[in-house]
């Protein structure tokens, strides 16, 4: 029992200590090589489906990035279109549609690629380590991190709920093909 | 609990210790007041001495960690520009330092040393709320093993010991590292504000008949004192982490500016804690100063009224000197001119117990042991930081040396120098009382000479790093800035130091097997503790003995008066009048219970889980609602059922 | 002036005076009076207390080594002894009592009607600094290096958006702490040219340590010069590899954080670079400028201040130098 009691606290340890919420890593990460080979934009693949990358970024669940990234999505004046998740100009962040898809890599490309009517591509104007951050943060708009790790009040007045207290809302499937 | 009117037999009776019916009632003494065995009684334990020993090592290994973070520092400043730690690192390795030196060691150190000593000091046989105080051990206990998991889970907090916010805020400290600040204090604090109310009833209800006021011993009014100043400043500190974990976890905005909060809100509330916080580490220091003068002095501390009114006052002052920490936040001239008064008013009543206790030196027949090289230590030590104290009560000069390493050296003279020497030397000498052996004189005083050469060199130097302008709490600092030498200095000095204390702590542990044994009292001491055996037995006293004057073992001679007339088939001591330590009536004291570790575990649960996610609060709700009607269950006369179990 | 500093990438060898015991301002001049006051005041305090412990252990006591109160005749001037002592001791802190808030009102009284105004914004690692006039036309923005008039009170606005900081320049004044929701002010006066150090003296992260400035004080004339040329636009890049850098640094990420006086460069995270070449450091005065450290910290800034907000930058190696030729051009 003992044995199985230590064994336990040793794996769940190395479990917290694996857990990246905490992590500072002030060197911009080798994106390059975390990247997956592909970013499907449509559901369409000749044969069967290959099964789905997962691909959240560098700095998903990472309490420190993600806060960088809420930072910069304010200084980078992402605020200007998307408001504070609920959009205006450009749609919202903080539902279930994502019309390029929710995936970090998604996110990711999106901002660095642009997109038709009014997304301005940033390749080459953000460096790619503070898009993965803003990436990170943007998926915290509609709770696909867990509470822990997602942003509190920030020191202003607050015109929203902050977002550790948005719901969690479950993505629908890419609608590339149906933009808007 | 049930209080009984006081018998009438209850008198002093010369004839009681010689006679035969003595020694069977010492066997039903041991039966009733037996420490709980096994594994299960090791949770379940109530006993005060018990307990303060489990303080004082657990205090002694936050004391190690703290010291070798401190270390690490200095490692880390030795040279201009060292990558050892980085900055991330760096922060939290002084926030944890600062954090366990001033929640986890000194003041549970101080307290539970009280724990251990008081009841001995004042002759009863257990403080006022035994299971109270077994909770509080294991409250302490769970904050810091809660600190330093989160610690090695790199989650140590980063924003300094006083989290000044905004950066201790939910915009610039993202994660938890601050929430495990906050929930830590909120651990200890709980802790301490419980062992506070435990020691001011014992103090005030259970001395031994004849102690009045004007004689309970210097380290128990210092006790008090401390006491006192934790019951009011504890919940400042209280309020300011629960509103700071608040701010963090539920986006209220206490300390939001831009909504109506303040971030200087934060500053006051901390500070009218934080400040107060140096006394309640301090006097206790003064009690073991004084404690430790009588014996190697050979004659009773010089100037108790004196000595007692400066403890009280200094209590008082002590609360009104908290903006001398924020001088440099910009107040107006008057404001400041206040605190500026304050600051230096409090050297009157510290300054008035330094003379006492140098007439006392001066008035005795010295033995030049080591607790009493430690408080020449002391007195060398604490008079250099009490003086650059009042240099940083002046405004204009403290914005100079404000948040410089001028403070570090002032603050470090004098909370090592007026808390950690009294307190080596203090747990020197009690040290035989709570083991029953010696320490080795030969190398206590070889770890005296390097825990005394070693301080003064890591922290001289730093008061000039400060006048030259290096602020403190940087991890690194440029080459040019000509502070490197000094700095190098400083780092080996730590490391004599860190020597040091470590031969105090290996003659300690080797001490404990081949220490000499000490005898009831090796020390020719005055206080009541020496007059039982070493170590004390579970009921401490089989007669309560009775006082006649402020060193009461000294007046004794042959034959001393004893209380007779506690029933020794239950846990029971001997409540006496507040003013004059009459006797009035006796209360049963409860015996071994598992319930206040499993509150504590319950309140664990609420405030660790309560971090992450509300829900915290209705989850640890259950096992704490649980855990407090059945603390609480009434269950008759414990003492008989305890007594039938047993035959 | 700038001999030795061109000492290498990672150090400057060089920083400017900042001792608070050898003042150049009248403030700090003041509080170095004071300091001294205490610190004989305190050294006698201490060498007395210290020569009646010693006098205490080494005397040899009268009476037998029999535990108890002591004797009746010593109590009594034990009792006179420590009643003096504590009469000399509130006397001695009232005098410095009187001495701490005269020099605090002394240091107070600084001012002047009409004098430069400096706003200073202190940002996670580094001072934002803008001299304000009523002519929006004579406002000068720069980062990290103030230049002030010597012999003339200035006045100082301090003001943070992110967390507390404190501005300290420890040969001209102490500290003032930097509070969002309260802004403050502080009047320094250096009574004579020279380079002086300044610190963040309140912690605020990470890069706490290397949050430095350089208060820069002038002859009246030489720093009426220096305003001049701080309010000219830079000229266009002279060369082919200037302008190539200035192209560069318009569609780089530079651009995003930086403003660039006479270019489409107008952010307003970073320091303002308009003048980037006039000043004497980087990084908040953590590095010399030279073309060399420029070059490291823009290709990897976390390597010198582990944890600033300015992002690594990979440009390629031709950008790179046509980048550092055109900042080393903004004079």
């Amino acid at each position: 029992m003992r044995r199985h009691l230590l064994s336990v606290s040793i794996l769940l340890a190395l479990a917290l200590a694996g857990c990246p919420r905490e992590t500072r890593s002030f060197h911009a990460p080798a994106s390059e090589s975390a990247r997956p080979e592909t970013v499907r934009q449509v559901s369409l693949q000749p044969g069967a489906a290959l099964p789905k990358q997962a691909a959240s970024g560098p700095y998903e669940g990472n309490a420190w990035a993600i806060s960088q990234g809420e930072r910069l999505y304010e200084q980078y004046n992402c605020v200007g279109c998307h408001f504070h998740g609920g959009g205006g100009i450009g749609p919202p962040l903080m539902d279930e549609q994502w019309i390029y898809g929710g995936s970090g890599q998604n996110i990711h490309d999106t901002i660095v690629q642009g997109r038709p009517n009014g997304m301005p591509s940033y390749g080459g104007h953000i460096p790619d380590g503070q898009v993965w951050m803003i990436t990170a943060y943007v998926r915290t708009l509609s709770g696909q991190v867990p509470k822990p790790e997602r942003p509190t009040r920030n020191d202003e007045l607050f015109p929203h709920p902050s977002e550790q207290a948005m719901p969690r809302k479950t993505p629908k499937p890419a609608q590339a093909d149906h933009p808007g | 609990m049930n209080a009984e009117p006081i018998d009438r037999e209850l008198v002093p009776d010369e004839e009681a210790v010689a006679d035969a019916a003595a020694a069977e009632d010492r066997r039903l003494l041991e039966r009733t007041w037996k420490y709980a065995s096994g594994l299960r009684g090791w949770f379940a334990e109530v006993d005060h001495s018990k307990i303060g020993v489990r303080y004082i090592v657990t205090a002694l290994i936050f004391f190690a960690l703290g010291g070798i973070e401190a270390l690490m520092m200095r490692v880390q400043l030795a040279r201009p520009e060292n990558r050892f730690l980085g900055p991330d690192l760096y922060n939290q390795v002084f926030t944890t330092h600062g954090s366990t030196m001033m929640f986890l060691f000194a003041v549970p150190m101080m307290l539970g040393l009280a724990v251990y000593l008081v009841p001995l000091m004042v002759g009863t046989r257990n403080l006022a709320f035994p299971r109270l105080n077994a909770f509080s051990y294991y409250i302490y206990l769970i904050g810091g093993l809660f600190l330093y998991t989160a610690f090695f889970l790199n989650t140590g907090p980063d924003a300094g010991w006083f989290a000044y916010v905004p950066l201790s805020g939910p915009q610039f400290s993202p994660g938890k590292r601050v929430d495990v600040w906050a929930q830590m204090i909120t651990f200890t604090e709980i802790s301490s504000l419980a062992v506070a109310l435990n020691l001011i009833t014992t103090i005030f209800k259970q001395r031994a008949p004849g102690m009045s006021l004007n004689r309970i011993p210097l380290y128990v009014w210092a006790m008090l004192v401390t006491s006192f100043m934790v019951v009011f400043a504890m919940p400042a500190v209280m309020l300011s982490s629960l509103m700071l974990a608040l701010d963090r976890l539920i986006d209220t905005h206490f300390f939001n500016p831009a909504a109506g909060g303040d971030a200087l809100l934060w500053q006051h509330l901390f500070w009218f804690f934080g400040h107060p916080e140096v006394y309640i580490i301090f006097i206790p220091a003064t009690g073991i100063v004084s404690s430790i003068l009588a014996p190697f002095t050979r004659r009773e501390v010089f100037g108790y009224m004196p000595l007692v009114l400066s403890l009280v006052a200094t209590g008082f002052i002590g609360f009104g000197l908290w903006v001398h920490h924020m001088f440099a936040t910009g107040l107006p001239q008057l404001g400041a001119s206040f605190f500026t008064a304050a600051s230096i008013m409090i050297a009157i009543p510290t300054g008035t117990q330094i003379f006492c206790w140098i007439a006392t030196l001066w008035g005795g027949h010295l033995r030049f042991k080591t607790p009493l090289l430690y408080v020449l230590g002391f007195l060398f030590t604490f008079v250099i930081g009490g003086l650059t104290g009042v240099m940083l009560a002046a405004v204009p000069l403290n914005l100079q040396v404000h948040d410089t390493f001028f403070v570090v050296a002032h603050f470090h003279y004098v909370l090592i120098g007026g808390a950690v020497f009294p307190l080596l030397g203090g747990l020197f000498y009690w040290y035989p009382k709570i083991t029953g052996r010696m320490l080795s004189e030969t190398w206590g005083k070889i770890s005296f000479g390097l825990v005394f050469v070693g301080f003064q060199v890591t922290f001289f130097p730093q008061h000039i790093l400060g006048l030259e302008g290096m602020p403190r709490r940087v991890y690194t600092y440029l080459p040019g800035t000509g502070w490197g030498s000094l700095n190098l200095l400083s780092t080996v000095g730590a490391f004599i130091l860190g020597l040091g204390v470590l031969v105090y702590v290996l003659n300690g542990l080797v001490s404990l097997r081949r220490g000499e044994p000490a005898g009831n009292d090796p020390w020719g001491s005055d206080t009541l503790e020496w007059s039982v055996s070493s170590p004390p037995p579970p009921y401490n006293f089989q007669f309560l003995p009775t006082v006649s004057g402020r060193s009461p073992r000294w007046l004794w001679h042959d034959q001393h008066p004893v209380i007779t007339g506690l029933r020794s088939d239950r846990r029971e001591f001997l409540i006496t009048n507040l003013m004059d330590a009459e006797p009035d009536h006796r209360q049963v004291s409860p015996g071994p219970t598992l319930w206040p570790f499993i509150l504590s575990l319950g309140v664990g649960v609420t405030f660790i889980v309560g971090i992450f996610t509300p829900w915290g609060l209705p989850i640890g709700a259950v096992p704490v609602t649980i855990a407090l009607i059945a603390w609480f269950w009434p269950r008759g006369d414990q003492g008989h059922k305890l007594l039938k179990e047993k035959s | 002036m700038n001999a030795g500093m061109n000492a290498g990438m990672n150090g400057i060898h060089w920083i400017g005076r900042h001792s608070a015991l050898h003042a150049h301002g009248i403030e700090a001049a003041r509080i170095g009076h004071l300091w001294w006051l205490m610190f004989w005041v305190c050294s006698t305090v201490f060498v007395l207390v210290m020569a009646a412990t010693g006098f205490a252990i080494t005397r040899r006591p009268d009476s037998t080594g029999l535990p108890g109160p002591v004797a009746p005749r010593s109590r009594l001037w034990m009792t006179r002894v420590v009643a003096g002592a504590v009469g000399l001791t509130i006397v001695t802190l009232f005098v410095l009592l009187f001495a701490s808030v005269a020099t605090g009102r002394a240091v107070a009284s600084l001012g002047a009607p009409s004098a430069v105004v400096i706003k200073v914004t202190g940002h996670q690692w580094w001072w934002e600094v803008e001299y304000q006039d009523p002519q929006p036309s004579h406002i000068v923005r720069t980062a990290n290096e103030i230049h002030i008039p010597a012999g003339r009170p200035v006045l100082i606005r301090l003001a943070s958006n992110d967390v507390i900081h404190s501005f300290w320049v420890p040969s001209l004044h102490g500290k003032r702490d930097l509070i969002p929701g309260h802004d403050s002010q502080l009047w320094i006066e250096a009574d004579r040219p020279g380079t002086y150090r300044g610190f963040c003296a309140e912690f605020c992260g990470h890069q706490h340590a290397h949050m430095g400035l350089l208060i820069i004080a002038d002859r009246p004339d030489r720093y009426a010069a220096w305003y001049a040329a701080q309010l000219q636009t830079p000229p266009p890049p002279a060369s082919p590899l200037e302008q190539r850098g200035r192209q560069v640094v318009e569609a780089a990420p530079c651009a995003l954080c930086h403003t660039i006086g006479g270019t489409t460069a107008s952010g307003s995270l970073g320091p303002d670079l308009t003048h980037l070449a006039s000043r004497r450091t980087l990084a908040a005065a953590t590095l010399p400028n030279t073309a060399a450290n420029l070059g490291a910290w823009i290709v990897d800034p976390q390597a010198a201040k582990p944890g600033n907000q300015m992002p690594a930058n990979s440009l390629a190696p031709g950008d790179l130098q046509a980048v550092v030729a055109y900042l080393e051009s903004l004079r």
